[in-house]
């Protein structure tokens, strides 16, 4: 059994400091600090600690700890002509994995949730605790990368990530047209990286093989003139979640919709209905059997 | 007094809990009789030891809350039941609890194009999804051997896989949300068919909870756009290391196949036998890589694996032609189960995942296990996941075959954690493999796992006994067991 026992002296340091008892809350890059309800003022802040521990790109995984900014991690897998699917906006590894949103490429990169193999977290106790596997393929037990992805630190505090990288494609080119219809266009085309839209352009980013690309941009061509641009366009500070056909239709103010996923950045806040009663039940029983003295993150619940 | 008692005024038939399920469905729709029972206390794994209490085949969510309700107020178990093609034990009944079977709630409800989402009842068979939607461009891409029966209630149970999971990955990924029954009789919606729903994510959570966590009702599953072009190869390999070789170096070279799977030779000739999918019967080990995408890249990727398979020292390498020997490929591959019936009256089909460095010498340690046990085992597995299936073929009926066969089991599922990988790819632990997880995960590891659980079924109601091993809570096996058969009868 103790062979199984987390040995890494930087993650049991790490757990030390964190301890039994306390208010505690680990920062980021607190690029998205505010989600979820205000922090109490009187809780203990740490920094996780920092580092890629191993990546083996021809596993397709890397193993790294939780405050490694993501632009770091960024750079070490370009170096093998690989990416995941962590958005990179400044922040950290384990910050982006604690809120859990998506990158604006999702269609391309796939959800972030997909990608956590394997999680480490400083639990409640201020013990290092494993779920998942540092396998591509796991059902082995109950899920906990998944109940700790977007938990935003509420029931454990991330000190370690498996991730699953990709390749990245051997061609890729953003392109933008006005007044073609997005969902239309997200519908010809086979396996685009994004299709976004505001209102009045539609942005496409292709990905693939040199020659697909081309036969793609030819689809793109029926639709309207499509230019190539650099990247895709700013996007307000907001992030809504709907359904694709909402995202589709979506009218209010400066917004960015990303099409065939649901997800619009807007220049206002979406007003986010509670849970239902049974599900709120669920989820305060796990906060409750994770964190029986509510020390972990206080003032925050995953979903506000 | 029996709920139906105080309804009716009448005389309870002398089972209470029966009385009261039949007050809740129709009468016809609980079955108590004994050959009902013994069905129901197996699966399609080699595990024994089940008890079922009286089974019920509900036709909708409030009859399965109804259902649930009763239990609660007998305080009984139960266990969900999909198809019954589980290979982990994972839906045999300990504690003679009430049977839950979802095969009549079989619907496709909606399938919502726009959304990208279809919504189904858990007994829609998993192949009559994707045969209904495919015409509309889409298909369901989890894709388990056991497609043309297995359940997507079963599917969600498990967190099923399948040949097609390398590239779009397993059940959870294409699972938005789920209408839960949870054991205490409430009616939950997880997750949501929006793009990133919020709070916790108990969707997430569900998926692969192996009916432990209660019972899925309705499920909105993603709809995956069907490829317009696909490339099948074949590739013979004189020995297994070289097929796993040259997986390993396609993943290395950062392709990824829509799906890699090794076949060895003693599969391909029992495979032949059965339905003659044209597979080369000399060769040691057989790849079957599929790539899936746009013209010119499906034939660029064909031709890297090509050149990887001969660089690996591939004896031929042959590209299907048409859809029909694309299909006859698939076909052998699909009933390589069903072939081996010839082969042996039983088998075991194990389920683990390595590292797919390490997939050539585990593979070996495998074949050298069994020949210890003196087992004839076959391989055929999703290699591109690293997912390996040791086929340990024996007969039941020969004093301590069984014993030997465990044995050989034992040894594999420690190999493949000595190489770094884990217990169970796609078929979930169950009562298979409760007694490995402590080689897996700390204590603390699995006290964690018994909270998320607790956290859904805070009293034990759904399918006790399963997944985390005796020791911990919901997992009093032997008190389980303990209860007799013929109780119900």
């Amino acid at each position: 059994m103790s062979s199984l026992a987390v040995a890494d002296p930087v993650l049991l340091d790490f757990a030390a400091d964190v301890g039994p008892e306390g208010r505690v809350a680990v920062a980021g890059g607190r690029t998205r600090w505010g989600l979820g309800g205000e922090l109490r003022s009187d809780t203990r802040v740490l920094a996780a600690p920092t580092g890629i521990v191993a990546y083996a790109a021809s596993e397709m995984t890397v193993q790294v700890r939780a405050g490694t900014p993501v632009a770091e991690l960024d750079a070490a897998l370009a170096e093998h002509g690989q990416r995941c699917a962590l958005p990179a906006r400044g922040g950290t590894v384990g910050g982006a994995v604690a809120v859990g949103e998506n990158v604006v490429d999702q269609l391309g990169r796939g959800r972030l949730r997909d990608a956590v193999l394997q999680v480490r977290y400083v639990s409640a106790e201020g013990d290092v605790v494993t779920g998942g596997g540092p396998v591509v393929k796991n059902v082995t037990g109950y899920n906990l990368p998944k109940l700790m992805t977007g938990s935003l630190g509420t029931l454990g505090l991330l000190v370690e990530l498996i991730l699953r990288t990709n390749p990245i494609p051997a061609a890729s080119r953003w392109l933008a047209a006005e007044d073609v219809d997005p969902a239309a266009v997200e519908a010809a085309l086979y396996a685009p990286g994004a299709v976004l839209w505001d209102g009045a352009t539609t942005w496409v980013l292709l990905e693939g093989h040199g020659p697909d690309l081309a036969s793609e941009s030819n689809k793109l061509a029926s639709f309207g003139v499509f230019t190539e641009v650099d990247g895709p366009p700013e996007l307000p500070p907001h992030r809504w979640s709907l359904t694709p056909e909402e995202a589709a239709d979506f009218s209010r103010g400066a917004f960015v919709s990303s099409i065939g996923v649901g997800t619009v950045w807007a220049d206002s806040a979406q007003k986010s209905l509670p849970d239902g009663p049974g599900v709120a039940a669920v989820a305060a029983r796990i906060k409750k059997n994770f964190d029986p003295t509510g020390r972990l993150n206080p003032g925050r619940t995953a979903g506000c | 007094m029996g709920l139906l008692d105080r309804l009716t005024g009448r005389t309870s038939s002398g089972d209470p809990l029966a009385d009261d399920l039949r007050a809740v469905l129709s009468a016809d729709r609980v079955r108590m009789d004994g050959a009902e029972r013994a069905l129901m206390a197996k699966d399609a794994s080699v595990f024994g030891g089940g008890v079922a209490g009286p089974t019920c085949f509900p036709t909708s969510t409030a009859e399965v809350q109804a259902i649930m309700r009763v239990a609660a107020e007998h305080d009984s178990p139960i266990v969900p039941r999909g198809a019954g093609t589980g290979l982990a034990g994972g839906a045999i009944p300990l504690g003679a609890p009430i049977v839950i079977s979802l095969q009549k709630m079989n619907r496709i409800l909606d399938v919502d194009e726009a959304n990208r989402v279809a919504w189904v009842e858990p007994g829609v068979i998993n192949l009559d999804l994707s045969n209904q939607l495919r015409p509309r461009g889409f298909h369901f891409a989890p894709d388990p051997s056991s497609q043309s029966v297995c359940t997507l209630g079963g599917n969600v149970a498990n967190n099923s896989g399948g040949p097609h999971c390398l590239a779009y990955g397993v059940t959870d990924a294409h699972i938005l949300a789920v209408e839960v029954v949870l054991p205490d009789g409430e009616v939950v919606m997880l997750g949501g068919i929006d793009a990133e729903p919020s709070g916790l994510d108990l969707r997430g959570a569900f998926v692969g909870g192996e009916g432990t966590l209660g019972i899925a009702t309705r499920i909105a599953v993603r709809l995956t756009k069907n490829p317009p072009a696909v490339r099948t190869l074949l590739l013979s390999f004189a020995s297994v290391r070289d097929a796993a070789q040259t997986v390993s170096d396609v993943i290395a070279a950062g392709i990824v196949p829509a799906a890699l799977e090794v076949m060895d030779q003693r599969i391909t000739v029992a495979v032949e036998n059965f339905v003659g999918a044209g597979y080369p019967t000399d060769a040691a080990a057989v790849l079957l890589a599929e790539i899936e995408g746009l013209d010119a890249g499906v034939d660029i990727d064909a031709g890297r694996i090509d050149e990887i398979g001969r660089a690996n020292g591939a004896t031929e390498v042959r590209r299907a032609q048409s859809d029909e020997e694309r299909e006859l490929l698939w076909k052998g591959r699909k009933t390589a189960f069903g072939a081996i019936a010839q082969m042996a009256p039983d088998y075991y089909l194990h389920d683990t995942v390595v590292p797919r460095s390490a997939l050539a010498d585990v593979l070996e340690q495998v074949y050298e296990i069994a020949d210890r046990h003196d087992v004839v085992v076959m391989n055929v597995f999703h290699a591109g996941d690293g997912n390996l299936h040791p086929l340990l073929l024996f007969d039941a009926r020969e004093q301590g075959t069984l014993d030997r066969v465990h044995a050989a089991g034992a040894e594999i599922l420690r190999a493949s954690l000595d190489a770094g990988g884990v217990l169970s790819g796609e078929h979930g632990v169950g009562v298979e493999k409760q007694r490995f997880m402590g080689e897996l995960f700390t204590d603390a590891d699995m006290g964690h796992q018994n909270r998320l659980r607790r956290g859904f079924d805070p009293v034990c109601r759904s399918n006790p006994g399963k997944v985390l091993p005796e020791g911990h809570s919901c997992a009093d096996i032997q008190q389980l067991r303990a209860v007799p058969t013929g109780v119900w009868g």
